[in-house]
């Protein structure tokens, strides 16, 4: 290796350390907190690395905690999360299939349609959103949190899916059509097993649009039982230990860790999805 | 032929939950908001007078509304170039095969993934005074440089939109981040051996090779970050709620508390209204650079 090499690399390292270390040292900053005695001052950051004063306290009290049931809010972020990426992959493929392989006259004009709600935002919507659940009477419930929600991205998910479907050859189509496979039979038996990775990453873009949303589920819900975790967590910032940190920065590693770890373990879905999206544009 | 009919009605069912859907949950809501701007609508009040363009109007005199708005703007030009500038170093960096990149890449991509309210919590306690860890960097500066700022800065109060800004960079970073690596890895790398063979520098090709070739996906990353931080709303609400004295006090947070707080939905209606034609006329924008781009490309072709 040559010297101007050698020079260079170490210089993309030290930058790509700087950059990483910058990334992900506010959340040690928040484990380190997380593990400190609750109410503690924190007076240097030594005293974070000081392994005599960890404990598993903090955690211990708020998976106890009355006011912030968090296992039912946990409970509560899974099932509208799931429940939207089933109905979500549902109607998006059905439709896809339609724009990518049926004709059907005012086919291309819907097309662009559906892909013109892209444009709407949320804010313009959620007022009208509101008064609907409310006059249906599903405020503060599960159909009420659910129904609503894929507008984030119903139409980014016919064209994520059509765009991928269009890529399948027609002749798998044709041979099960010979087989007298139906219209439905060859979506579920050719189309979509041949597009697993486009629903994932479908999957993973409402995971995190769902499962990180605070807006709605905010003016949604009432009750606590019926809170997500991203409310839950507002509410207990704002309601308890406004500054006792150790206490606020477990509750947030609570809320951090699953997500994480789904990430972490789905990750190249999310990346592939983000490009697609991108290059497609 | 004969087959024709059936096939027709074959797509409009296959399309039929997804159109009712969007339907109901999105054209009918944007339709109704159209129809709440137009009245005085309190929502604990029985009769909603017509009032026509009158919510529009204040609008304008409301120097409230207009501080959201130049808030709103200058967020936005503050973290759409810097927040892009930053994913653009960051991709460029990653854009090679050696040891560990993936783990940089994964590290890069986790703020992305997180819940805002937690992001938020973590923003407010590391801006803190003394305790905090901007201050601790600052105190590590005046260390190593013999320098002697201040290090009981509350960043929040002192820097409420600088704050804010750096938490959108930090958190938006990943996506962005992944659709520059995705447009540098689409330029062939013959371009770049060719101009070394000629003598061009490594910022000669970066600017005559790599910025012109990333154009499009830099003009859509544009266009979608712009997008993104015109709706900021979960970070406001958790780390400043508009404040210190409305200066983070941006529109959709402004929205609101027009609608929630004030209860003036007709109002609020109208305020989103505005909102929805700029970022309308942003995308009707992109639709039509990319339409070109794409005629332009099939007549070369």
């Amino acid at each position: 290796m040559s010297a101007a090499r050698f020079i260079k690399l170490v210089l993309v390292y030290s930058l790509l350390l700087v950059g990483g270390v910058l990334t992900a040292l506010p959340f040690i900053w928040m484990a380190l907190t997380s593990l400190q005695p609750a109410r503690t001052a924190i007076s240097s950051p030594l005293q974070l690395l000081n392994l005599s004063r960890w404990s598993f306290d903090n955690y211990d009290f708020i998976l106890r905690f009355p006011e912030l049931p968090i296992v039912r809010m946990a409970l509560n972020s899974v099932i509208v999360t799931f429940a939207v990426i089933l109905f979500q992959l549902t109607i998006c493929s059905l439709a896809a299939y339609a724009f990518a392989r049926l004709r059907f006259p005012g086919r291309d004009l819907l097309f662009i349609l559906v892909t013109l709600t892209m444009m709407v935002p949320t804010v313009v919507m959620i007022v009208p959103l509101f008064i609907t659940v409310e006059r249906m009477g599903l405020l503060d419930t599960y159909a009420g949190l659910i129904l609503p929600y894929p507008y984030l991205n119903t139409a980014f998910g016919i064209f994520l899916l059509r765009q991928h479907f269009m890529s399948i050859p027609r002749s798998l189509d044709e041979a099960a059509e010979l087989d007298g496979c139906s219209k439905l039979g060859i979506l579920w038996h050719v189309i979509l097993p041949s597009s697993k990775p486009a629903l994932a990453t479908l999957a993973a873009f409402g995971f995190i649009w769902t499962w990180t949303d605070f807006y709605w589920p905010l003016l949604a819900t009432s009750t606590r039982e019926m809170r997500t975790l991203e409310v839950g967590l507002s509410m207990f910032k704002e309601s308890y230990g406004a500054t006792n940190w150790p206490i606020q920065m477990a509750a947030a590693v609570i809320v951090l860790v699953p997500a994480m770890a789904f990430f972490l373990a789905l990750q190249r879905y999310f990346v592939r999805g983000v490009v697609q999206s991108g290059l497609k544009g | 032929m004969t087959q024709g009919r059936p096939k027709s009605i074959a797509g409009y069912l296959f399309v039929g939950p997804a159109m009712l859907y969007l339907g109901v949950f999105t054209v009918l809501p944007m339709v109704v908001a159209a129809y709440l701007s137009f009245h005085h609508w309190h929502l604990l009040k029985p009769d909603h007078p017509f009032v026509g363009l009158d919510n529009y109007r204040r609008l304008l005199d409301d120097p409230y509304f207009v501080n959201a708005i130049q808030n709103t703007i200058a967020f936005t030009a503050l973290s759409v170039p810097v927040g892009m500038a930053v994913a653009l170093a960051a991709a460029v960096l990653l854009n090679r095969s050696i040891p560990g990149i993936r783990l940089f890449r994964t590290v890069f991509y986790i703020p992305s993934v997180c819940s805002q309210v937690a992001l938020s919590m973590i923003w407010i306690w590391v801006t803190l005074p003394n305790a905090g860890f901007f201050n601790w960097l600052i105190g590590g500066l005046n260390a190593c440089l013999g320098t002697s700022f201040s290090t009981d800065v509350n960043f929040l109060t002192r820097f409420p939109m600088i704050s804010v800004v750096l938490l959108f960079i930090w958190n938006g970073l990943g996506p962005r981040m992944v659709i520059f690596l995705a447009g540098l890895q689409n330029i062939p790398e013959s371009l770049y051996e060719a101009a070394r063979v000629d003598g061009a520098t490594g910022w000669q090709r970066f600017r005559h090779i790599t910025m012109p070739l990333l154009a499009p996906t830099t003009f859509f990353i544009l266009v979608t970050t712009t997008i993104a931080a015109l709706q900021i709303f979960t970070p406001i609400y958790v780390m400043t709620q508009g404040g210190p004295n409305r200066a983070t006090d941006v529109v959709v947070f402004h929205i609101y508390k027009e609608a929630w707080h004030k209860f003036h939905i007709g109002q609020a209606s109208a305020m989103s209204y505005v909102l929805f034609s700029i970022i309308m006329v942003i995308s009707l924008l992109q639709f039509w650079v990319m339409k070109r781009r794409s005629d332009s490309i099939a007549e070369a072709v």
